[in-house]
């Protein structure tokens, strides 16, 4: 407990000597660039969250730049998922498909996601389905590639119990291959967050006319410095509460799994 | 031997079935041509840019303003990682600073440190920093923890400071967990190196290019080259540094098999 409340006190201390030293620094030194802290929360407050409460006091910049965003992240990790995992089950499974797709996908998967970009904006122009194919078509190989491992690595035993219980194929799946699949599935899929918030930049820098990037690349030509420092706060922010909904997710998922595997 | 053969030849006969149905959809339907080009154009303009010197050129540039910010996240990340894997107590106090700055997509900072530093090759080297030096310095300051506290406390006994201690023990145990960091870091480092190019760091890097052949007249197939080069390209780095690990590490896994046969 007192470990605890010491290592508590540490963080709150080097929290506040670094925001502290920043505020500070930037105060004395008054730079156009390096912008106090202070006045770029204000920064963030004023321009997302100052709404009304009926629309949970977001702003209509936020909802009209931020929820697109996050959408069309979200869609796209959505997309990638299913697909990743349904076909990461079917590789990891049957051997013949593996070593038929083995050279492809390692090949898919070394092609900088960035790249797809331009070809998805190629073949959509501006928009949505350009942003979200781009996401999905990028972040999908993380996911196939570590379902494909994890299908790979089930326990014979438990695939043998199941059978012997004369579980039916879809059962086998449900109870036996995807738990067992689970952890290097999420694995893949915190890869996939991270890289989707990178192409969900690059699309809407590219050709977006809503959503964060497409801020950024607003303030960019009105070299707006306060907005640029808001938007980097802002995504440090997400990725802290993207991170701990994912934790939190796959703790549920996992001790699910690490439950059923004790009771056996 | 023959499990071998038969890995190549399926893998192959893989590539070359997912090539032939496409290429029989894409030639069989109607589809504009300008926009969805065969995958046999493809091909052929991706051959023809191997004789292309102003993609090789930009290749190579791409390439080494990639390796130089691998070698300085290196320089940086791996002294912090040790030191903040020998002191607990520091790394539990500044965890929560790393958790907000490691999210963060470091191509978002490109407008803002290009105001800053006003260079597009030393921008893009900013970024690529800020993305490869995480899982460097995570990784070590996991390796270090890992390291068994006997084989540090005999070298302690034994009189050696330190420094001899981080270099004949610390390191050398944590080198495998380093080089898995620096895998990591690499390859977010090179996506980071592209996006950059292609939101506008500039410079003559392989972004750079695709941007440039997004405006000519010869539509997606010079980009889609550039997406099956690069690909190619990624799967010789990714060869190169599991043969560097297995090289560096050869005593390591010599190690592990080793203790795995004896017990």
């Amino acid at each position: 407990m007192r470990r605890r409340l010491a290592v508590l006190a540490a963080r709150l201390a080097v929290i506040v000597v670094a925001v502290g030293g920043w505020q500070l620094g930037t105060k004395a030194a008054a730079s156009p660039y390096f912008l106090p802290p202070w006045s770029i929360l204000k920064t963030v407050y004023h321009d997302w969250f100052s709404g009304p409460a009926s629309h949970l006091w977001l702003t209509a910049d936020a909802t009209g730049n931020l929820l697109p965003s996050l959408g069309r992240m979200l869609g796209g990790l959505l997309i990638a998922s299913l697909i990743g995992i349904a076909l990461g089950v079917a590789i990891g499974r049957i051997p013949v498909l593996a070593e038929l797709t083995e050279p492809f996908v390692h090949f898919c998967r070394a092609i900088p996601p960035p790249i797809v970009v331009p070809v998805f904006l190629f073949i959509f122009q501006i928009g949505t389905p350009m942003e979200v194919g781009s996401i999905a078509f990028g972040v999908v190989w993380p996911v196939l590639v570590n379902t494909i491992d994890g299908a790979r690595h089930i326990d014979p035993g438990q695939l043998e119990t199941a059978r012997a219980f004369r579980l039916g194929p879809v059962q086998r799946l449900w109870r036996v291959i995807l738990p067992g699949a689970a952890p290097k599935i999420f694995a893949g899929l915190r890869l996939a967050l991270a890289v989707a918030l990178i192409l969900m930049i690059v699309a809407e820098f590219q050709g977006s006319t809503d959503g964060i990037g497409r801020e950024m690349s607003i303030a960019q030509t009105n070299l707006d410095v306060p907005t640029m420092w808001a938007i980097i706060v802002l995504l440090g922010l997400l990725g802290i509460v993207l991170n701990a909904l994912f934790s939190l997710g796959e703790r549920r998922v996992l001790a699910w799994q690490r439950g059923a595997a004790r009771t056996e | 031997m023959t499990a071998v053969v038969r890995r190549i030849g399926l893998g192959a006969a893989g590539l070359f079935l997912v090539f032939g149905v496409a290429q029989l959809a894409m030639w069989s339907s109607g589809v504009n041509r300008a926009i969805y080009p065969l995958p046999s154009t493809i091909l052929t303009t991706t051959a023809r840019m191997l004789s292309d010197g102003s993609f090789w050129s930009s290749v190579a540039s791409t390439l080494s303003v990639w390796a130089q910010a691998m070698a300085i996240s290196v320089a940086i990340a791996v002294p912090l990682g040790v030191l903040l894997g020998t002191l607990p107590w520091a790394e539990d106090a500044v965890r929560p600073l790393i958790e907000f700055l490691r999210p963060i997509p470091s191509v978002v900072l490109l407008p803002l440190v290009l105001l800053i530093v006003q260079d597009n090759t030393r921008t893009e080297v900013v970024l690529i920093v800020l993305s490869a030096m995480w899982p460097v310095l995570i990784n070590t300051v996991y390796g270090i923890r890992e390291v068994d506290p006997l084989a540090k406390q005999t070298l302690r006994t034994f009189g050696f400071g330190p420094v001899a201690v981080a270099r004949r023990v610390s390191l050398p145990s944590a080198a495998p967990f380093i080089a898995t960091g620096i895998r990591i870091g690499a390859s977010s480092g090179f996506i980071t190196a592209v996006a950059a190019e292609l939101i506008g760091a500039g410079g003559n890097g392989i972004g750079s290019y695709v941007v440039a052949a997004q405006s000519g007249t010869a539509g997606i197939a010079p980009v889609l080259g550039v997406a099956v080069w690069s690909g190619l390209l990624g799967l010789a780095i990714n060869a190169a540094f599991a043969g560097a690990e297995r090289r560096v590490l050869r005593w390591h896994h010599l190690l592990v098999a080793a203790q795995g046969g004896g017990a």
